[in-house]
């Protein structure tokens, strides 16, 4: 699967299917911080996603503000 | 995993509440939390015009969004730091949300009002960029508010926003900053406009989540000067205690609102003047902006 990433903006490929709460665990990001998203779709940590997928992990947290 | 409400798939967990929303429900979750964030601390009335500080990110659009959704009568205004393509960028998302919405938007530049775009005035101060920066905003929201006759300026602040300033004020026990924080500062002056903060109740997750699902356009890249802020360490610290304990920045933040921000409000009252050269209300005798824009115009 192709996997979208941010901050900076990046690409990466995955071999086999698994829950989206293995996905974020492989890439050591906390469950909450990010939405998953899967074409027109936010998925939840049980999802699986597979092979064909494009899952874009977009952090939610903004910075700075005072 | 299924929604609480009507077993559909859901596409958000709110571990924090223990549930799971389908997209429709969770969209009523969350209009359902800024209504009642507007009615415990009576924000504004139906009758008020409200002005809407965009920044063209994923919160405060969300803000707008959810306040024309609501029939409130919601104008934009976007602040031009003049960071580069990070500005130009997140103004074209405020006008293309307005246009789509037939939403009225008003602009400001911090380099007309300020003498100089947020790049220089970071290299002219020894402020962190950020605190800099949200000194201009906070005084130039309230000028605007003040020339075109609203009463009240609403902040896309959410749960995390306001967790993580709390975490940091206490960090250092500011007491001046404890006083004041709180999701409605009303307006203590009659040149000081009343600030709401309609989003308090709802994460940086939720808003994010209203965003998409609402099909938002918002800016995703972050403000460049951002990296490195302390705000984002404590988001990181409370991020990690939330995995673990979820429901804790919940917990903390409402705990402070309801049991220990008075005692810091009794013990810190404030002498409110207006600004020598300005007239906008400070604690001194010229306020902070003008001594900012001083500190720019002396490097030059």
């Amino acid at each position: 699967m192709k996997v979208i990433l941010r901050h900076p903006k990046r690409e990466m490929e995955l071999a086999g299917r698994r829950r989206v709460k293995e996905l974020l665990n492989e890439l050591d990001i906390l469950p909450g911080t990010v939405l998953v998203i899967r074409g027109s779709e936010l998925l939840t940590i049980d999802a699986v996603v597979g092979e064909e997928d494009v899952i874009e992990l977009r952090p939610v947290i903004s910075g700075g503000g005072a | 995993m299924k929604c609480r409400k009507c077993g559909g798939t859901a596409v958000l967990e709110l571990r924090r509440h223990n549930v799971a929303f389908c997209a429709p429900d969770f969209l009523e979750f969350f209009r359902r939390q800024v209504n009642e964030a507007v009615r415990r601390h009576r924000m504004f009335t139906r009758d008020e015009s409200l002005l809407v500080a965009v920044s063209g990110g994923k919160d405060s659009l969300a803000l707008w969004d959810v306040l024309l959704e609501e029939g409130y009568s919601a104008t934009g205004l976007y602040l031009d730091l003049g960071i580069f393509d990070y500005s130009r960028e997140s103004r074209a998302k405020c006008e293309a949300f307005a246009a789509g919405r037939g939403a009225p938007l008003r602009i400001v530049s911090v380099e007309q009002e300020v003498g100089a775009a947020i790049p220089e005035v970071r290299a002219a101060t020894r402020r962190p960029t950020c605190s800099a920066c949200g000194l201009s905003k906070r005084y130039l929201m309230n000028k605007a508010a003040l020339e075109h006759g609203f009463p009240v300026v609403a902040t896309g602040h959410n749960l995390d926003d306001e967790a993580a300033t709390l975490f940091g004020s206490v960090l250092h026990w500011q007491t001046e900053p404890l006083a004041r924080q709180s999701p409605a500062l009303p307006s203590t002056h009659p040149k000081l406009v009343r600030r709401v903060k309609p989003l308090y109740r709802l994460s940086e997750l939720e808003t994010a989540a209203y965003a998409f699902l609402r099909g938002i356009d918002y800016i995703v890249e972050e403000c460049p000067f951002a990296k490195g802020a302390t705000s984002l360490l404590h988001k990181d610290i409370l991020n990690r205690l939330e995995d673990a304990s979820p429901g804790a920045k919940h917990n903390f933040l409402y705990g402070f609102l309801e049991k220990g921000r008075a005692a810091f409000e009794q013990a810190s009252p404030v002498e409110l003047n207006e600004c020598v050269r300005c007239g906008q209300v400070t604690t001194g005798t010229l306020c902070a902006f003008c001594k900012l824009a001083d500190q720019v115009k002396r490097s030059r």
